[in-house]
């Protein structure tokens, strides 16, 4: 094999593979990502039932109902809109009402979302960045107050 | 006094790096031996001091001074010693001065231990170290300072986030924070190589014990994480796809690819260009981890509190870090000569194969998870790249790896016989055939493709001992001739079969768990059961309990198979006092087939309980196999030829003893 041939082997295989990666990288990014709403953006898309998204807000205070079994129902809120969740299984040690939650799955024709999965953060100081960012671009965002930054004592040099 | 006496000691150490950095490079650029030689007592004297402001800290953090902001904010005087002490690298600032800590454990290790280098590439590789300290300690002193005093003094602290407080955890990050600056080192000759403009096989030998080293820790370190993950989350699972988990993961692929091919610039002397751009690539993806981790830029459980002076400090590290690094690699790799040539199928060839997918795919996981960073920059469109992602492309790209791997070293150097190979690998070849076969018979449910990721779990753990077999002779030469040539075999041969072997387990483990995993939740109230992979549970109510520094609720289930009663499972619902944080301990009842594993979940209104059951069939194999590759690199670094510099001081005595003659 002469000196030119290996360089094409190499060359060839290198394209190959990289040709592989990108078409898998394009064809997973249309099909899996997944894009973030609060209650306004969904009053305001309305993502049809096929259309997976993630739902971030506020549990509304006094809004958490348990069904039958290990289903339960609670309200999502942005202090502007608010949108019915019902989702079944375990919720996870951090869902208080009144914290922030990011809730994965789709919106029913009943305008009900439906979530298959609910996260909380391991914080309880702790605010999804994206409900942080929503509230303060709707001018709801009331500083580090909110998240109990007050108690720290004076800070010295 | 104590926390003064530490941030003193980090100022010092900024003075020291300053002093490791500027005339080391400087006696190199003039040939001057003094100059050269003060790289030495610099890097131990920093060493000491980041020691001592290390040791001020967690002397701090023990005697819970709560003066000390960082202690305060962190710890709790109720909380246990051992998280006092992992309490120190569990939050932002004492994480950063580990961090440091550690990059002059490597800084001071190449002045003590290399004597026996070319001056100029050692006082250039402890200057481009000293200057990496310099960035990381101005980040700690101007935005991160530990040593911050309160006044008045708090009586109590404000506690650790309890999911921190957890043995796996408390040593979770020394271990991978070790694998991460263990790639400065790398990083270092690399830019001590390209400012020289020379490299060749000895600076290979010299750089791989580093990188082996760096990488069995960020393989512990990974795993350790996601041993955490999987019983302290209670989801049941070992691996999200989280960004926090891929910022450490890309360093690994990288690392790992880096391995392979400075084997190969050591022992053929090719591919030196490309392995000192992937020693450059290797500790960036090592500080884009930091940044990632510590800026908060992303949505993590992980993520510290988002402080945006830091995030741009830290971007501006790396792009001063990474921007030079590849301008001086464009600038001056052209001057490194090509060495030695290869056919495509030979051992070099498939070290390049090896190096192409491993950075493919780092280059997928990278895409995935810097994308959603790059669009909402863009668009203000939020999104998130979840698991599904990189299992459509991590998966095809990671697995004609895999069937690779057991080829590599039954190949020569050079020129190699694919077909000479193919024969020796025949056993191991069948092997996994029959237990494809026998599993797509037998297994009743999950994906049909599980059983062919099984088999490829088994050639790679029998095509790594075909290995062993087959330079041993086994089943053609007699038991003393086996056991001398086992004797005379080198010890990186075996670490290769271990590291490849133990991967060939962690496949199999995530096959077995991600396919045939099973999982209910359920609705209990007491005296109520449920059966999950041939366990019977019955749930026997709740009892309250006081641990040291939080109150919980355990679950009592009785765990049976079939008619008898093998153990009682006590899942938890922990509420720390003062954090005022909730966490679940699951309940786990490990066995050969697979591990049982309960999570209590809330009351529901009629006094039941949420209850969810998983049965993760052979899932410890993950961490099993993550340990014994973590014992294939030490095996390997134990190698005599591997020992820093052992074949140049051996030739250097065996002149002198000569001349001695």
């Amino acid at each position: 094999m002469t000196r030119k041939q290996r360089r094409g082997v190499l060359i060839g295989t290198c394209l190959a593979v990289l040709a592989l990666a990108v078409g898998l990288v394009l064809v997973a990014l249309r099909d899996s990502i997944v894009f973030f709403y609060s209650p306004s953006e969904v009053a305001e898309i309305r993502p049809g039932p096929a259309q997976r998204f993630r739902l971030g807000g506020l549990v509304e205070d006094g809004s958490l109902k348990r069904d039958e079994g290990t289903t339960v129902r609670f309200v999502v809120t942005d202090r502007a809109k608010t949108l019915p969740v019902t989702y079944t299984g375990v919720l996870p040690d951090l869902f208080r009402e009144g914290q922030g939650v990011v809730a994965e799955g789709t919106l029913q024709a009943d305008g009900v979302f439906h979530a298959d999965s609910v996260l909380a953060k391991h914080d309880e100081k702790y605010m999804p960045p994206e409900v942080a960012q929503k509230l303060k671009s709707q001018g709801l965002w009331r500083g580090d107050a909110q998240a109990g930054a007050s108690q720290a004592p004076a800070r010295v040099n | 006094m104590i926390a003064e006496l530490g941030h003193y000691a980090l100022i010092l150490a900024l003075g020291v790096a300053i002093v490791q950095t500027v005339l080391p490079f400087w006696g190199a650029r003039r040939h001057d031996r003094q100059l050269m030689a003060i790289a030495v007592p610099a890097a131990q004297m920093q060493l000491f001091l980041i020691a001592l402001a290390f040791t001020a800290l967690v002397t701090a953090h023990v005697t819970s001074d709560f003066s000390v902001m960082n202690v305060w904010a962190n710890s709790h005087s109720s909380k246990p010693l051992i998280y006092k002490i992992a309490g120190v690298w569990g939050n932002h600032e004492g994480s950063m001065v580990l961090w440091v800590l550690i990059l002059a454990l490597f800084g001071a290790a190449v002045a003590s231990f290399g004597s026996n280098l070319p001056p100029e590439l050692r006082a250039n590789v402890l200057a481009v170290q000293g200057s990496i300290g310099v960035a990381f300690l101005l980040f700690i002193i101007t935005t991160s300072n530990p040593f911050v005093r309160l006044d008045p003094a708090p009586f109590d602290g404000s506690g650790l986030n309890p999911v921190l407080q957890d043995p796996a955890l408390a040593f979770h990050p020394p271990f991978l924070y070790t694998g991460y600056v263990g790639f400065s080192m790398a990083f270092s000759f690399a830019i001590a190589a390209l400012i020289d403009g020379r490299v060749d096989a000895a600076w290979a030998r010299w750089v791989r014990p580093w990188t082996l080293a760096a990488w069995m820790f960020l393989t512990l370190g990974i795993a350790m994480g996601s041993w955490w993950a999987y019983y302290e989350l209670g989801w049941g699972g070992f691996w999200f796809w989280d960004p926090v988990e891929n910022a450490s993961f890309m360093p690994w692929l990288a690392g790992t690819a880096l391995l392979h091919s400075a084997l190969v610039m050591e022992k053929r002397d090719a591919l030196k260009v490309w392995t000192i751009l992937l020693a450059i690539i290797t500790f960036s993806l090592s500080l884009m981890g930091t940044f990632l981790v510590r800026s908060g830029v992303l949505t993590s459980v992980h993520a510290f509190a988002v402080d945006p002076a830091r995030g741009i400090f830290i971007l501006a590290i790396m792009g001063l870090f990474i921007g030079g690094a590849l301008t001086l690699f464009a600038v001056r790799a052209p001057l490194l000569a090509q060495g030695g040539l290869f056919a495509p199928i030979s051992r070099e060839g498939a070290l390049v194969l090896n190096n192409l997918l491993l950075t493919t795919t780092c280059a997928a996981v990278f895409v995935g998870t810097l994308y959603p960073l790059a669009l909402e920059s863009i668009s203000q469109d939020k999104i998130s790249v979840g698991p599904p992602f990189f299992n459509y492309t991590f998966v095809p790209l990671i697995v004609p790896l895999l069937l690779v791997v057991p080829f590599g070293p039954l190949l020569a150097w050079k020129r190699g016989d694919a077909l000479a190979a193919a024969q020796r690998l025949t056993a191991a070849a069948a092997l996994a055939l029959i237990v494809a076969v026998a599993l797509l018979a037998f297994a009743q449910r999950g994906p049909w493709l599980a059983p062919f990721g099984i088999a490829l779990g088994v050639w790679l753990i029998a095509g790594a001992l075909s290995e062993i077999v087959y330079r041993v002779r086994l089943f053609e030469v007699s038991i003393g001739e086996i056991s001398r040539r086992l004797g005379s075999l080198p010890r990186s041969a075996f670490g290769t079969a271990l590291a490849h072997a133990g991967l060939g387990l962690a496949v199999i483990g995530i096959v077995a768990t991600t396919a045939w995993r099973e999982e209910r939740i359920v609705a209990l109230a007491p005296g109520q059961g449920v059966d999950i992979a041939g366990y019977h549970l019955t749930f026997d109510g709740v009892t309250p309990r006081q641990g040291p520094n939080y109150q919980e609720r355990v679950g009592l289930f009785k765990v049976a198979r079939g008619a008898e009663e093998i153990t009682e499972l006590n899942p938890s619902k922990r509420e720390f006092t003062v954090e005022r944080n909730t966490t679940t301990e699951a309940g786990i009842h490990p066995s050969w087939r697979g591990d049982l594993y309960v999570v209590l979940g809330d009351q529901l209104k009629d006094g039941a309980y949420s209850v969810r059951v998983y049965f993760n069939p052979l899932v410890r194999l993950i961490w099993l196999g993550a340990l014994i590759m973590f014992f294939g690199g030490a095996v390997s670094l134990s190698d005599r030829r591997l020992r820093i510099g052992a074949p140049k001081r051996s030739v250097a005595k065996a002149r002198r003893l000569a001349a001695a003659k």
